[in-house]
């Protein structure tokens, strides 16, 4: 969803008329209507979101085993993180270097191909077929993958015989891991930015367009100075939205290289659900994940402070 | 903006793709698009050409589509090699559960807060969109210490209901709802309907399309699911779900690569029905629903 949308619509929900408490009547009868109408929401979000965030604050600051005592350590568990894990701010970097490559990677090709199947014909075939992967479990995705990137696999074979390219073990080397799982995760991912693209471009104002082709803005001009800002609600959500997903990135290392070679592929999630479910120690758990929550708020902090410069909204 | 000027424009843009005569170009533009779409979709081709290979040709050299037999049989050899009929089982019935407490328990409250006139409204709905911005990483931990407190870890109603109640189902079908005329609930209510009859009989038939949409998303969300179900689930035989079945399975065997491929090409089949049904609602669903960022 539009996080913008999120707090517009807020904002502008119609006010609530004030009415006697406790009153009989219609309005009284349409407040307990309300209420039944919502129980099934708020009993679970209650119990399976509010209440588990509040077991997460709690948990991070304490030692606690899946099994045994517990104890109070205050903030020991960041601590033990920050200075001591071995993994954890290798980690970090990964999850950064990821997304450093994986976002520009899959908004630019997104919009492009978004815009070049714009223009073609049959561009509703075109869309589905670019959107399978991202439907497609992610699991599977991986497994397929590590096929064409094992020794002798289809990747090592084209590379040396259309190419000439000795190419390496590319998931076992920790010098090509990395850009193998992001060269996997664009093709998985850039099917929802290309449909969020191809809404947006379907939504562009014609009369604007054809006033700025009468104008004379063609090809580059046209896009650049039209086109794109006429999209860049869409282009600050899908960067907004790619940010936060690709910093939680998980499961195609897990199946792909297990964050090996070394440690040169392990996320930061990874690092929870070790610390969590492998050394048991779910008190660093929780705490790697309120750090790499605080990572992703400050991101997008940044991002919303910064769309204030490139953004425009019709108002 | 009115649904009338979009559809005008849609078909104004749509008449010029159409339209446009064909330059060689143009031509030129359509072929490579053809052809960048084919390399896209190599992968998927490729495991499923692989899924049809006899054992030990995966990695033949030079590479080739079709191996020395085409062979249907691995697709019946995965289900002795792993227990495969019993995660497609486990991930359907997690799937469809699943997405029935999300179409339920979203609706009924999406309504209350789009429809319904009561004190505390707004504030309630700004608790709800705050849960959005907390990742499953964090919510991951506290949930496993609550299975257990609950006695569900290792168990089917683990596998569904803590990821049912997200405020995201709320949120995209209370925008849809907001957009519906008043005059058709004041109308209902004039007639004598209860707020419970007009829901059902007025607002969810007209909020067919977005439940629709609602209801596809989940659906993969819960069949691709492997993060959640790779800390809850501790007898993967019995309560593996295809995600997880396949990545362990593989794992052990992976130099079955014939058989993995034909698991793997068995487990896109729904989500590409999925897809299929949904294919003319895809842009306007994801648009309509208010993702695409206006």
């Amino acid at each position: 969803m539009a996080l913008s949308e999120l707090t517009r619509t807020a904002k502008t929900a119609p006010p609530v008329k004030q009415q006697p408490a406790g009153g009989r009547g219609p309005r009284a009868r349409e407040r307990w209507y309300a209420y039944g109408f919502l129980s099934p929401g708020i009993i679970g979000l209650t119990v399976f979101t509010l209440f588990p965030v509040g077991m997460a604050v709690v948990m991070s600051l304490h030692d606690w085993p899946i099994f045994g005592e517990r104890s109070f350590l205050g903030f020991d568990n960041f601590r033990h993180l920050l200075a001591e894990d071995p993994t954890f701010l290798v980690s970090v970097r990964n999850t950064f270097v990821f997304t450093a490559l994986f976002l520009p990677l899959n908004v630019l090709l997104s919009l492009a191909l978004a815009f070049w199947i714009a223009n073609c014909r049959g561009r509703q075939v075109f869309r589905v077929l670019f959107f399978i992967p991202t439907i497609t479990p992610m699991v599977v995705s991986a497994v397929i993958w590590k096929m064409l990137y094992q020794p002798d696999g289809v990747f090592d074979h084209y590379l040396g015989s259309w190419f000439g390219i000795d190419a390496p073990n590319f998931l076992a080397d920790p010098d090509t891991a990395m850009f193998a799982v992001v060269a996997m995760s664009v093709w998985q991912g850039i099917g929802y930015n290309l449909i969020v693209f191809s809404a947006a471009i379907d939504a562009l104002p014609t009369s604007v367009l054809e006033a700025a082709e009468i104008d004379g803005a063609r090809g580059l001009v046209k896009f650049l100075r039209v086109q794109l800002p006429l999209m860049s609600p869409a282009v600050f959500f899908v960067t907004t939205m790619t940010m936060i997903t690709s910093m939680q990135v998980f499961t195609q290392t897990y199946i792909l290289t297990k964050g090996g070679p070394g440690d040169s592929t392990v996320t930061m999630v990874q690092n929870v659900y070790e610390n969590g479910f492998i050394s048991r120690d779910l008190g660093v758990a929780a705490a790697g994940a309120w750090l790499l929550f605080a990572v992703i708020l400050l991101i997008t902090a940044v991002q919303f402070v910064g769309q204030k410069r490139w953004v425009h909204y019709e108002h | 903006m009115s649904t009338d000027s979009r559809a005008t424009r849609a078909t104004t843009a749509r008449a010029t793709a159409r339209g446009a005569r064909w330059t060689p170009r143009r031509v030129l533009s359509h072929v490579l698009l053809v052809l960048v779409t084919f390399l896209f979709l190599t992968p998927v081709l490729y495991a499923v050409a692989t899924a049809l290979k006899p054992a030990g040709e995966t990695f033949a050299n030079p590479p080739s589509l079709v191996g020395s037999s085409v062979r249907w049989q691995n697709f019946a050899d995965v289900f002795d090699y792993l227990p495969f009929q019993r995660f497609i089982v486990n991930g359907l019935l997690v799937a469809v559960v699943g997405t029935l407490v999300v179409l339920a328990a979203s609706s009924l409250g999406a309504y209350a807060f789009a429809r319904l006139r009561w004190r505390g409204r707004d504030s309630l709905f700004l608790v709800f969109l705050a849960t959005l911005m907390v990742p499953q990483e964090v919510l991951v931990v506290p949930m496993f210490i609550l299975m257990q407190e609950l006695g569900w870890v290792n168990s089917f109603q683990a596998l569904v209901f803590p990821w049912a109640f997200t405020a995201f189902g709320t949120f995209l079908l209370r925008q849809f709802f907001r957009q519906i005329p008043h005059e058709l609930q004041e109308a209902a209510t004039l007639d004598g309907c209860s707020p419970l009859r007009t829901f059902r009989s007025v607002m969810l038939p007209i909020a067919k399309p977005a439940l629709g949409v609602l209801a596809v998303f989940t659906f993969i969300a819960y069949w691709n699911s492997f993060l959640w179900p790779l800390i809850v689930v501790n007898d993967v035989h019995d309560l593996g779900t295809v995600p997880l079945g396949l990545s362990l399975f593989f794992g052990q065997n992976g130099n079955q690569w014939h058989l993995v491929m034909a698991a793997s090409v068995i487990s896109l089949v729904p989500t590409l029905l999925l897809l299929i049904a949904l294919q003319k609602h895809l842009v306007k669903g994801i648009a309509a629903t208010g993702l695409a960022g206006r």
